[in-house]
Parts: structure tokens; C-alpha cells; sequence
């Protein structure tokens, strides 16, 4: 049964619509994860499934509980990381935790035992008493993480989880939170507008653009559909015949003396792809990634790697206003 | 509402308040600072139905720590909604009004340890408390503080950015403290200041005070509390609907 279903869910402001009309199901134990550009509308979806946001039309179920009519039974049943940081500087990482705890209901004699669990599972139990502001931005995100499982949530919430965190520091994220999943058996609705963090940590995929999914799939599946790796070659003659006679070839394009294939199952069969040609003067082999299908989705390429800064959003805005 | 709830929101405010020392520090030096500048300066020379000025204006000194106080930790608020952690409480089953309500009780706390400290200084100035104005006066601290936290949570619900901070000052405090009596008696004011003077709540309030501390009322008591009464149930109700109709 999902545990996560969105029913014609759509939020508008004014005239704009940030999410129209989204039917999806998570099922229980799934990673799941939102994928699209900034300003496509995960964050609303977000806000909308942990009833913080009310929908304009349509609604949805978490754990069976509706959002709009059982917001209190929902909230019960989730655990939810932001984008910003939301932990009180001042606190200690335990004070942080206590006191959600405590906002949860959580009898008192169980506290010190979940905390102390939910601090070593982010490593975090040597600076716990130390004050929040003293933490690096990859411990606050651990620290949020460890507050959000406290009441042991049936559905996760992880908004953007290694948005500004460094190389490093997102990949250690992303073994948390893989541990998390193992360890704890919990279903995760992650967004990101990093391919990798998508391919590396869900089990389906939603590519979400200007507030619609268009496609819902596992990551290799959505590979899948393009048919199969990027074989460019550059040689001065392309047998563009022979080529064609080949089953495995599934999409040619020609530039000149360079030809760009798409081949299916590209280990086995580059070797007797390369003996179709004469000479050739170079062979570039490129794996499919969600980037191409994100492309082959929308037309247009997320912008990868945090590139769409504030700077960015100033240069649109001024844009789009002039 | 749940009590463990209200007791989570009610020791973050406090420890965090712990550990601001610098306002701590403001919060306790500056009325101290007014009643021995300004009250003992004008006091020199003025004084009032034979009262001392710096006796005088001690109410008013002690509704002026409130106003700041409360008004201020409750528009605070804006601040809580801008780095998200109020988005992260108000995903917690924990109902609106405990938010509120622990928020309160908080606003409340702070007013009270100022007040308590600005009393004792009190003594120095030869204010005579018996044991049952201690308490009255304290009781109408607690009451007033919780008028002002929700009216200034009320304010802090509406706000978008930190902004506009100043003009509480400008356009809340300072109508409320100047035109309540706090620095001049009300007897013979002229026509437009009387009038003012008599819509604003806080002018009850003090009046109520300073009979207690100095003897001196110009209202009746009856008047003077349900004033305050009524004033207090106006704020706290607004600030409940302000609360559960605010946007994270």
C-alpha cells in the first residue's frame, strides 16, 4: 500500500501554479526521490505533504491520514529536514533534540535513550553539548536529521538534504542517509537538483518540472529509455550504412567526420562496433546519466552543482522584470 | 493543549535568553539607568502632589520595562519564522495554541525577572511595600506582560522581515508609554492629551501601579481593573486567531 499518495494535489498563487495537479504513490520502505531545477515546485509539494502549506485543490495522504482533514495524525507520522537550517544556535545538540522530543510527547524515561540512539546513528554523540552555533553546516544538517527521527516517523522528509554542503560533506550525507534507510526501514521523499544525489540514493525517481511530474521511474529504467550509452568517434570515413544494418545501434547522428551512436549494452558490443571501421582517429565512450534523460524530458538541462546561486535569481528576476 | 509541549517552547525561550547576555544586560541596566537620569534629574526640581519624582514615575518605569520587554520578545517572533525554526515546531503535532500559549508564558518569565530586579532597586529609593501590594503589583506585572507578549506576537505574526523592527518602537511603544501617564500626573492635562491618554489601556495599568506603590490613583480601582482585564482577553484573543491564521 503507499504510504505517501498525492490526489490531484495542486497548489496556485494567484495566477501562477506551482504544482498542478500531481498524482503520485510512495510505496512503504521506498526512497523516493523529486528531481528538477530550483523554482519546479518540490519544496511546495513538500510543505503541502507535511501540512504546512494547504493545497489549493486536490490533497493527500500520509500514512492514511489526509492532510487537510487529519493535519495533527500526519504530523505524527512524519520526520522533516528543510533546506535552511532550523536549529536553535543557542541550544546544544541534545537540548535541540529534547525539546522535540518533548513537543512530540514522548515520555520522559524514553527520551534519553532515543536521543543518544538518534545522536550516535548521525555521529554526533561527542558534540552534543556543545552549542549549535559551534557546528559546521554538514553537522547541523546531521543534527536535523537525528531531530527529525525522534518519534521514529513512518515517512522522512528530506528538502534538498546537501544543498550547500561541500563535495565531501554531501557524499558523507548521502552514507547517512543510505545507513538510515537500511538500518531503520524508513520511507524517504527526498528532493534535490542533484543528479547524483538522485542516482545514488533513490530507489524511483519523479523528474518534476514547472510543477508537473513527467516521468516516475527507477533510475535505470529512466536510463534505460534512451536507449543506451554515447559512442562518439571521429574517422574520416563513417560507414553510415553498415551502421544501420546493426541491431544494437539504436540512434545515429553525423557531424562531418564525426558520428555520435547510441549503443545499447555498450560493454559488450563496442568492440565489434569499432571493427566496422577503418581508421579511426578517436573513440569517446559516455555512459548515460540522469542528465540526458532529464534533457530528453523536459529539453532543458537542471542546472547542476548549486550554479543557480542567489546571483542567478537576481540576474532572472531583473530580467524577467525589465 | 499538552503541558510537556508548552513546558519544550517555555525552557527554549528561557535558556536561550540565558544566553544572550548582552540582553539580559540592556534589559536590567536600562530602566535603572532612566529612573537615575531622568527621574532623579528631574526630581531635583519637580515634584508632584509632594511626591518625589523619582518615586513618581517608578510605575511608569516598571510598565515601560514590560512594554519593551514583551512587545519586543514577542514580535521576536518574525525572526523565528525567518530562519525556519518555527516552521520546524509548527510541523510537530504540538496544537497553535501551546505554541502561543508557551510563548506567553515565556514573554511573561523575562518581564517578571526585570521587574523583580527594578522592585528591589525599588527599596532604594524609599518605595514601602507591604506584603499584599508586593503581590498585587506582581500579579498585575504577570497580567500586563501577558497582554503585551500576545500583542506583540500579534505583530510579529504579520510581519514578513525584521525590517520594520524600529517603527514598533516608534508607532507601538512609544504612544503606548507616553501618552499612559507614566511621566506626568493625569489630573489637568489639556483637552487632547487627557483624551488621548484616557483610550490607552496602559495608562490604567500604571495608574492601578502606582496606587499601590506610592499611594497616589487617579482612576478607580474597579475601573482601573477592568480595563486591564478587558484589555488582556482583547490582546490574548486576537493574538490566538493571529497565531493559528499566520503562515509559516
Amino acid at each position: 500500500m503507499a504510504i505517501v499518495q498525492a490526489i490531484n494535489l495542486t497548489k496556485k498563487y494567484g495566477k501562477l501554479t506551482a504544482v498542478e495537479t500531481l498524482n503520485v504513490e510512495i510505496d512503504e520502505g521506498e526512497v523516493f526521490g523529486l528531481l528538477g531545477p530550483n523554482g519546479a515546485g518540490k519544496t511546495t509539494i513538500i510543505k503541502m505533504f507535511a501540512t504546512l502549506l494547504e493545497p489549493t485543490s486536490g490533497t493527500a495522504k500520509i500514512n492514511g491520514f489526509d492532510v487537510i482533514k487529519q493535519p495533527a495524525k500526519v504530523r505524527e507520522s512524519i520526520g522533516i529536514v528543510f533546506q535552511e537550517p532550523s536549529s536553535d544556535e543557542l541550544l546544544t545538540g541534545y537540548e535541540n533534540i529534547k525539546l522535540y522530543a518533548m513537543m512530540y510527547g514522548i515520555p520522559k524515561d524514553e527520551i534519553k535513550k532515543g536521543i543518544s540512539e538518534a545522536l550516535e546513528l548521525v555521529e554526533l554523540t561527542n558534540r552534543k553539548d556543545d552549542l549549535v552555533r559551534t557546528y559546521s553546516g554538514g553537522m547541523r544538517r546531521r543534527l536535523e536529521i537525528a531531530r527529525s527521527l525522534i518519534h521514529k516517523p513512518k515517512v522522512l522528509f528530506l528538502d534538498e538534504p546537501t544543498l550547500g554542503l561541500d563535495p565531501a560533506g554531501r557524499e558523507k550525507m548521502w552514507a547517512y542517509i543510505s545507513q538510515l534507510v537500511e538500518e531503520l526501514k524508513m520511507t524517504v521523499l527526498l528532493t534535490t537538483h542533484y543528479m547524483e544525489e538522485a542516482d545514488t540514493l533513490a530507489d524511483r525517481i519523479g523528474i518534476i518540472d514547472q510543477g508537473k511530474i513527467v516521468v516516475v521511474d527507477t533510475p535505470k529504467a529512466l536510463k534505460a529509455t534512451l536507449g543506451g550509452d554515447l559512442v562518439t568517434i571521429n574517422a574520416s570515413t563513417i560507414p553510415i550504412s553498415e551502421l544501420e544494418k546493426l541491431k544494437y545501434v539504436k540512434k545515429i547522428k553525423q557531424e562531418n567526420h564525426k558520428v555520435i551512436l547510441t549503443i545499447e549494452n555498450v560493454s559488450r558490443n563496442l568492440q565489434p562496433l569499432l571493427k566496422v571501421f577503418g581508421k579511426i582517429d578517436s573513440v569517446e565512450v559516455r555512459n548515460t546519466t540522469l542528465n540526458d534523460v532529464f534533457l530528453s524530458f523536459t529539453g532543458k538541462r537542471i542546472q547542476e552543482e548549486g550554479k543557480s546561486t542567489w546571483f542567478d535569481k537576481i540576474i532572472q528576476e531583473s530580467t524577467s522584470r525589465a | 493543549m499538552t503541558l510537556r509541549g508548552v513546558s519544550a517552547i517555555w525552557q527554549r525561550e528561557m535558556l536561550t535568553f540565558s544566553r544572550e547576555k548582552p540582553r539580559i544586560v540592556s534589559a536590567v541596566i536600562n530602566p535603572i539607568f532612566w529612573l537615575l537620569t531622568f527621574g532623579a534629574g528631574l526630581g531635583s526640581t519637580v515634584s508632584i502632589e509632594g511626591i518625589n519624582y523619582q518615586q513618581f514615575i517608578f510605575a511608569g518605569i516598571i510598565v515601560q520595562t514590560i512594554l519593551f520587554s514583551s512587545i519586543f520578545y514577542g514580535a521576536y517572533l518574525v525572526w523565528d519564522r525567518r530562519i525556519d525554526l518555527l516552521k520546524a515546531i509548527l510541523v510537530t503535532p504540538l496544537s497553535r495554541f501551546s505554541i502561543f500559549f508557551g510563548k506567553v508564558l515565556s514573554g511573561v518569565t523575562i518581564a517578571l525577572i526585570q521587574s523583580v530586579i527594578l522592585l528591589f532597586f525599588g527599596l532604594f529609593i524609599n518605595i514601602n511595600y507591604t506584603l499584599i501590594s508586593l503581590i498585587l503589583v506582581v500579579l498585575i506585572i504577570v497580567v500586563t506582560a501577558a497582554g503585551l507578549t500576545a500583542l506583540g506576537l500579534t505583530i510579529g505574526s504579520f510581519m514578513t522581515s525584521p525590517e520594520g523592527f524600529q517603527l514598533i518602537t516608534t508607532f507601538v511603544i512609544f504612544p503606548l508609554f507616553f501618552l499612559s501617564g507614566a511621566l506626568f500626573p493625569l489630573a489637568n492635562l489639556p483637552v487632547y492629551l487627557g483624551t488621548l491618554t484616557s483610550i490607552n489601556p496602559v495608562t490604567y495599568i500604571v495608574d492601578m501601579l502606582r496606587g499601590l506603590l506610592i499611594g497616589l490613583q487617579y482612576y478607580g480601582t474597579i475601573e482601573n481593573l477592568l480595563v486591564m482585564i478587558g484589555f488582556v482577553l482583547v490582546a490574548m484573543f486576537i493574538g490566538t486567531k493571529a497565531f493559528e491564521r499566520m503562515r509559516s
